[in-house]
């Protein structure tokens, strides 16, 4: 068996590539194709599949469904933006102020949510915020407040549970630019005069772009997909568009439908996040490295 | 000439580490003023002091009169040029130039004007628009200077700038430097462990080793007179030999070698510069000691040749340079040949 | 390096025949239906070997439906919830009543199940577990709540929580004095119903606390304290009113819903003997009542009342008076179709402000 010859190394790349390959069409490729297709297609009244844009156009029709759709967008986006200015300083501090023996600890301390599964963190926060949930029970106990509040069931409920599980995906990217940041960069803005506002609009947040826009794309995929924080602390009305989408497939069992909504999810987001690259000037080949 | 900057019984300890111990200089209004020492003698502390990044534990820093002390480097009226130039990438050139401007609220015909004169005189007209990460390494270098410059600063400080550049280019930017500053007459407070650098560009160098300054003087009287063994040893080329024994009219070195020199106190060190060395010399007047040594090799290299020979009558080896004119043309390995030194170019310590 | 492959595959090949040579039996079943003791016990008396999946009802179809019947021996849908599939994707098949010991089972609900499942005169389900779908109170906060109308009465407001599914929808039916069941055979005026009913939810919104999601989440939420009149299940109410005496199942005046979770064998069981064997031993009366005992979930088992706990039955007696038992409106299966309607409404709920 030699490797150096070319032909024995052309078998050794086939062997490694194949089951690549199997994976990526058999796993990832099929599957989407066969909803591809099914969204497409209609049940006659005879019980046959016939094709039809009539999936896609019910989106339209429907208002209640864009109307989810724009709703859980909405969200998705004002997440997001929370999520970064909610971790840019911790990304900061921990790149750049703390040492490096106490970040690693630190980013140790921020991995604990993801070891532990949302679920977990869900039902967590759901101890944390009820009525008779620790926080009121505190408050009240203080004499702050002398009902409780209403915490859990909210949309503020909903959005921290979403922050929760997304946040970690924004930290790490921003980090890894601000990783590459030269402290000279600060220290020769701040020796031109620029006061520390001035500096970290100038200077640090335009070098940290391509960090910020990967760490958004992946928050916001993920809070739109979420299903568990909308569905459980979210409150009654925080129909998500994925709940609706399980709704299709499980409730009404239209899958057709479902897989109509589910290629309008992708659609929709993907085309979201075009549109955020093209308005910051970035480019997805510069985020994604 | 008055005196812009004054650096007073100045200190600086991390922990129990005195990266500065009590250094005190003053520089000249307009002078080219350098800090020569190698990595870890203290320099880029004390620069950093002086630019504010930094606090001194003890003493302090006057510029123009006026106590640094508590004021932010953003009030300070100094301007620093980085090693690593920290051009702001994502920014183009007239945009790095300008920065500073802007932090002044200056309207933006007076901020464009005073841009463009500044990137005109280092030589950058047509490169306005260009991004920084796509200038050569000595325009880069330009743009770092022009971006502290435009500020008009009372002191312009520069921390190796020239470190990251090729030879040949660096060769070339110290000369453009020196041009530069003679021209707009900015105080340059310039930090280097090249001594070829600080030789080159300064009016006056100071010699930092081991958080303290050893020796402040002209390029000249540093390389002519230099005050320690330290700087003898740090400035220039030079043959060293450790001492043996004196008594006060000759030196014997480790190796045996007399050689004939009044002197003061129990020296422990010679040291002997090779160009000072003549070769064949005319006459032995009363301050020209001569002797004989025999040619080991040729080191050959231009205009800065040498030649390694072994002193006889000893086993001291000693290095002599050797001028590239048509008198010494046919000197050959083994070859003996008769050197003299003025006493006075025999520096012991 | 031969001697090492020959081993390798002897190694292989005993591995492989030895997983063969075990009978197995693949159950995708509801939480608390196949307890770790009965699995164990089944497997020492048949030498099968039980593989258990946990899911409901949407899901259990989701999955034979993607699969058309294949992947599990054995499932366990509720007795409404097969014809209208079954007409439609044929995941099941017909249950041969004669390889099932039908002396164990309470006749009158076997007849009923037989009824409810048939499709084309089969039958597609064996009774297993039943109960009933009704309130949890909290008695202290709320003396008075009695009925499927007090989850849109003003007095709890913001103490009322309920799930955002189908039985809420019939259930609000019912509240408002209105039989839906009776409405299955007319699509229209159902859904004209259900867009009564509807209305009647978005109204009574701004009342609810929560809608719970799950059965965790549905004791979470009355135990916690975050609602005092919420709809429930009889068997959670009954594992709350342990902790917290307070808090009891009722069974609303206008009448609690009745559900029937079945046996049911998907159309490509590898192991149809298998599948009737664990049947036939689940509803034995010990087996049954160990069900019972644990979930507080009623069984068919007709031999199973001899061996349950005492507290099971004073649970039952305080909750169900005798004209509360006459009145349990047991789901019929549900026509094609209808689902969707409901789908509909309840997603419009959900998104009302």
């Amino acid at each position: 068996m030699s490797v150096e010859n070319k032909k024995g190394f052309n078998v050794t790349f086939y062997l490694l590539i194949v089951p690549v390959l199997l994976w990526l069409v058999i796993l990832i490729v099929l599957p989407h194709i066969d909803l591809f297709i099914s969204s497409f297609q209609v049940e006659n009244d005879a019980g046959e599949k016939v094709f039809s844009f009539d999936n896609y156009l019910a989106f339209f029709r429907q208002k209640i469904y864009w109307l989810t759709f724009v709703k859980t967008a909405a969200y998705a986006i004002g997440v997001t933006i929370l999520a970064f200015v909610i971790t840019f300083p911790i990304a900061f501090y921990l790149t750049k102020v703390t040492s490096k023996k106490n970040a690693s600890f630190l980013v140790l301390l921020l991995l604990i949510p993801l070891w532990v599964g949302e679920l977990v963190t869900v039902y967590g926060w759901m101890v944390l915020l009820g009525d008779h949930g620790i926080i009121n029970h505190f408050l009240m106990t203080l004499g702050i407040i002398d009902k409780p509040l209403n915490l859990l069931y909210t949309n503020l409920s909903m959005v921290i549970g979403l922050l929760y599980m997304s946040m970690l995906f924004m930290v790490v990217p921003v980090m890894s630019t601000l990783e590459s940041l030269d402290d000279s960069l600060i220290e020769a803005a701040s020796d031109l005069g620029a006061s520390k506002f001035t500096i970290f609009r100038r200077i640090i947040i335009p070098y940290a772009m391509p960090g910020i826009v990967s760490g958004a794309i992946i928050v916001f995929m993920l809070v739109i997909g979420d299903y568990l924080a909308p569905n459980i602390l979210g409150g009654k009305s925080s129909l998500w568009f994925t709940e609706q989408i399980y709704n299709e497939f499980l409730q009404t069992f239209n899958w057709n439908e479902g897989a109509a909504f589910g290629f309008l999810l992708l659609m929709l987001s993907s085309g979201i996040i075009w549109l955020a690259l093209k308005l910051s000037g970035q480019k997805l080949e510069k985020v994604g490295s | 000439m008055a005196n812009i900057l004054e650096v007073k019984n100045v200190s600086k300890y991390f922990g129990d580490f005195a990266a500065v111990k009590d250094v005190n200089f003053v520089v000249e209004e307009g002078g080219f003023f350098s800090i020569l020492g190698s990595s870890g003698c203290g320099k880029t502390t004390l620069l950093r002091m002086i630019a504010g990044f930094l606090h001194e534990t003890e003493g302090d820093i006057i510029i123009r009169g006026n106590s640094m002390k508590g004021i932010p480097p953003e009030k300070r009226p100094v301007n620093i040029v980085f090693q690593t130039l920290a051009l702001f990438p994502m920014m183009d050139v007239k945009e790095n130039v300008a920065f500073g401007l802007q932090r002044q609220k200056l309207g933006k015909p007076e901020i464009q004007k005073r841009v463009n004169e500044m990137l005109g005189r280092v030589g950058l007209e047509g490169f306005e628009d260009k991004k920084v990460t796509e200038l050569s390494g000595g325009q880069r270098q330009r743009v770092a200077i022009a971006r502290s410059l435009v500020m008009k600063p009372e002191i312009l400080l520069l921390d190796e700038p020239l470190g990251a550049l090729d030879r040949k280019l660096r060769e070339h930017m110290k000369v453009e430097l020196k041009l530069l500053q003679k021209e707009i007459g900015t105080t340059f407070i310039y930090i280097t462990h090249d001594q070829s650098e600080a030789l080159v560009m300064s009016d006056k160098i100071a010699v930092m080793h081991q958080g303290k300054f050893e020796q402040i003087d002209t390029p000249r009287n540093l390389y002519k007179n230099p005050k320690t063994a330290f700087v003898a040893g740090f400035v220039g080329d030079s043959n060293r030999f450790e001492l043996a024994q004196s008594d006060g009219k000759q030196l014997v070195t480790k190796a045996g070698w007399k050689i004939n020199k009044i002197h003061e106190g129990n020296p422990d060190v010679l040291y002997i510069r090779p160009e000072a060395l003549i070769l064949n010399p005319s006459s032995s007047g009363d301050a020209i000691e001569t002797f004989s040594v025999t040619i080991k090799t040729i080191l050959f290299d231009g205009s800065n040749t040498k030649l390694s020979t072994v002193v006889d009558d000893s086993d001291e080896e000693l290095l002599i340079s050797l001028p590239q004119n048509a008198e010494f043309e046919n000197l050959q390995e083994g070859d003996t040949i008769q050197v003299g030194i003025h006493q006075d170019d025999l520096k012991c310590y | 390096m031969m001697t090492k492959k020959i081993l390798l595959g002897a190694i292989a090949l005993a591995l492989s025949t030895g997983v063969m040579a075990k009978e197995t039996l693949k159950i995708i079943t509801w939480k608390g239906y196949a307890p770790k003791a009965l699995v164990k016990e089944f497997e020492k008396e048949t030498g099968i070997k039980v593989k258990v999946t946990y899911s409901n009802n949407e899901e259990m179809v989701a999955k034979l439906r993607a699969t058309r019947g294949a992947g599990f021996d054995l499932a366990q849908p509720s007795q409404d919830r097969i014809t209208a599939v079954q007409k439609k994707h044929h995941i099941y098949q017909p249950i041969d009543y004669s390889k099932v010991k039908t002396d164990q089972i309470i006749t009158s609900m076997l007849d009923a199940v037989k009824k409810n499942t048939a499709v084309d005169g089969k039958g597609y389900g064996v009774p297993h577990v039943y109960g009933t779908t009704g309130m949890i109170v909290n008695k202290k906060n709320a003396p008075d709540a009695k009925d499927w109308s007090d989850l849109w009465n003003p007095k709890y407001k913001g103490k009322i929580s309920y799930r955002l599914k189908r039985p809420i929808l019939i259930a609000t039916a019912f509240g408002m004095g209105e039989d839906p069941f009776a409405l299955y055979n007319d699509k229209a005026a159902y859904q004209k119903l259900i867009d009564k009913v509807e209305k009647k939810l978005i109204e009574a919104k701004p009342l609810v606390k929560n809608y719970w999601t799950s059965g965790d989440t549905q004791v979470e939420i009355i135990k916690s304290g975050d609602a005092d009149v919420i709809s429930g299940w009889d068997a959670k109410g009954w594992s709350v009113h342990k902790i917290n005496p307070d808090i009891d199942f009722i069974a609303p005046k206008s009448g609690a819903l009745g559900w029937i979770d079945t046996f049911a064998i998907p159309a490509k069981s590898k192991n149809v003997e298998g599948a009737y064997k664990w049947i036939n031993f689940m509803l034995r009366p010990k087996n049954g009542a160990a069900i019972t005992n644990a979930s507080n979930y009623g069984t068919a088992s007709k031999g199973a009342p001899e061996f349950l706990d005492a507290g099971i039955k004073a649970d039952f007696e305080r909750s169900f008076s005798k004209e509360d038992i006459d009145n349990i409106k047991w789901h019929p299966p549900v026509p094609d179709g209808f689902e969707s309607i409901e789908a509909k409404a309840l997603d419009r709920i959900k998104a009302a402000k």
